[in-house]
């Protein structure tokens, strides 16, 4: 569909402005999810931009807090908030902090330190079985933080208790903080792994926009949590940024950010309307 | 008191369908009941403490008022970022629930004595720390907990607690300093938490002492104004604790005077003795009364004024 990808490509444009006006790290993971959080925004999940709590709504959670520039981006841009907010990305006395923070409408948890949202995704899940109020919930995670082993603990959990309303995505852009996911601790085989967990698992091209929907759009199948791994590149969408480690904490300079934006508008020409 | 505890919460639940109950796998012969009768309110999560806490706060997003059951250290101090973090930071009504607190159970060693809980979760904003120190004591906090919207750290002892209080039902709100024995001509002050208040009651009343004693069933908040009474009709104060000296309830006490005399609250405040943990690990077996005299809480002469 035509308006993800325009969305992933407005996504992009504001987590690069925002990180550069910010001098902040982490564009390389926040341009992994672009397309996914374009996708979730766009198709998948039940929202209400204007009543950000409301008890019909699906329940995101941004497990990997650093990307949070992608998401501020996605809500600003879904009319959560005025995107001008955007501005103070980082900015003394802004709520805008460059972990995700619940103080911004549309964000149900604070992350930012790894390995805590699956956990509470699980909780959120029980209670909307419990309850039978009828709702997804979507916890997204970055591969490096299946490292942590609370995910673990959670990943025993969600299959025990047959929440199905559970679907986790891994951001599996095979670069964390320090190396190669492979080389630091690798999580192969993944996809065997949650199956041998009693997931039902996806493995997908986690910037393929159709794919991405096909995979969200339906929840897990007997009874079984769903998780989607999706194949990523970190820095996607900017050349010189893609797969380069450097840019967990590098901020593109002037230059940089003028030729990753050129690079963005050459492929999707963006409505400045 | 754990009996206390749960026969409270079941109360309270027959009443209010949003409390809901997670333990870690412990809880034997404790938590059954209420499983029996809040199958859809009660769930065993596992061995998981992190997990516990996460999901904990996860039920809490959704609206349940939510305990977690565990012993000693296991629902503290293994999840203590869960806790701070989704808990805390986000204000959620959670309420963590230890048995076993000090040496309630000494001679499983070291792992299971929870003596450093209280200054672990005093310092984390938005906690409110409870430590009742009888059965009456733990059936008033749990009641008062379910009526709190936010977290909660209930430092319960085990089982057999004497009862210290008279009246079965006391009316305590968050943050009462309980005057258990009050006379105008006392020059000296104890006061206590835990299980180990017991302890304290009994050597006063055999020593014939005429010491005022005090029972603190929060160590935060502490009611200020009650506090200052206290230290304005006392020359002497001792704080008895089975905790570690370090970030207990005696300095959480000092903490305050200090606090209150610096803005000129108070003009002066008595000398206090802590009576706590000096800092170390006890790594041999004993029962609770045991490990308790090794680690000199104790209130024999070398300890007081
Ligand atoms: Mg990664």
């Amino acid at each position: 569909m035509k308006n993800s990808i325009l969305l992933a490509a407005e996504i992009r444009r504001h987590a690069l402005i925002m990180n550069h006006n910010a001098n902040a790290s982490h564009i390389g993971g926040a341009l992994s999810i672009a397309d996914i959080l374009a996708v979730l925004y766009e198709r998948v999940l039940t929202l209400f931009p204007q009543e950000p709590t409301n008890p019909k709504r699906d329940r995101f959670l941004l497990s990997k807090g650093h990307a949070c520039s992608a998401l501020y981006a996605v809500l600003a841009l879904k009319d959560f908030f005025e995107v001008e907010l955007l501005d103070t990305y980082s900015k003394n006395g802004s709520k805008f902090t460059t972990h995700a923070s619940h103080n911004i409408p549309g964000i149900e948890l604070s992350t930012g330190s790894l390995g805590h949202a699956l956990s509470v995704g699980c909780g959120i899940a029980l209670a909307s079985k419990r309850k039978q109020n009828y709702f997804r919930t979507f916890v997204l995670v970055s591969d490096g933080e299946l490292d942590e082993g609370s995910n673990w603990e959670a990943i025993l959990f969600a299959p025990h208790h047959k929440l199905d309303n559970l679907t986790l995505i891994v951001d599996y852009n095979k670069i964390q903080s320090l190396g190669n996911v492979d080389d630091v601790l690798s999580l192969e085989p993944l996809k065997s792994k949650f199956e041998a967990f009693n997931w039902e698992a996806v493995e997908i091209d986690g910037h393929d926009h159709e794919a991405i929907y096909n995979s969200l759009i339906t929840s897990g199948r007997n009874a079984k949590p769903k998780v989607i791994i999706a194949h990523t590149i970190k820095g996607k969408g900017i050349d010189f940024m893609e797969n380069q480690l450097l840019w967990h904490y590098k901020s593109p300079n002037e230059k940089e950010l003028e030729s990753a934006i050129a690079q963005l508008n050459k492929v999707h020409p963006i409505d400045q309307s | 008191m754990r009996t206390a505890f749960i026969n409270q919460l079941i109360e309270e639940a027959k009443g209010n369908e949003n409390i809901f109950l997670l333990v870690g796998d412990l809880g034997f012969s404790v938590v059954e009941p209420f499983a029996k009768l809040f199958p859809e309110r009660y769930l065993n999560v596992g061995i998981a403490e992190q997990n516990m806490a996460g999901i904990a706060a996860g039920l809490a997003m959704e609206g349940y008022c939510v305990y977690i059951y565990s012993i000693g250290n296991f629902p503290t101090l293994r999840c203590m970022e869960q806790i701070r973090y989704d808990i805390c930071y986000h204000n959620l009504n959670v309420k963590i629930v230890a048995v076993g607190g000090g040496y309630a159970y000494g001679a499983l060693g070291p792992s299971h004595h929870a003596t450093e809980d209280i200054g672990m979760l005093r310092t984390i904003p938005n906690m409110v720390v409870c430590s009742p120190s009888d059965p009456i004591e733990a059936k008033a906090i749990t009641s008062i907990s379910v009526n709190y919207n936010g977290p909660m750290y209930l430092r319960l002892g085990k089982a057999g607690e004497k009862i210290i209080h008279r009246s079965k039902n006391l009316r305590i709100s968050i943050g009462d300093i309980i005057k258990y024995k009050e006379q105008d001509n006392s020059d000296t002050a104890i006061l206590v938490t835990g299980s180990i208040a017991d302890y304290a009651i009994n050597y006063v009343n055999e020593k014939k002492l005429r010491w005022n004693i005090y029972t603190l069933p929060f160590i935060k908040p502490i009611n200020k104004e009650q506090l200052k009474d206290i230290v304005t009709r006392h020359n002497e104060l001792i704080v008895l604790e089975e905790h570690q000296k370090s970030c207990g309830v005696g300095s959480a006490v000092i903490e305050i005077l200090n606090d209150l005399f610096n803005i000129g609250e108070i003009e002066n405040y008595p000398k206090i003795r802590r009576i706590a943990i000096d800092d170390r690990f006890y790594s041999i077996a004993g029962d609770q009364s045991f490990l308790r005299e090794l680690a000199n809480l104790s209130l024999n002469k070398d300890n007081i004024f």
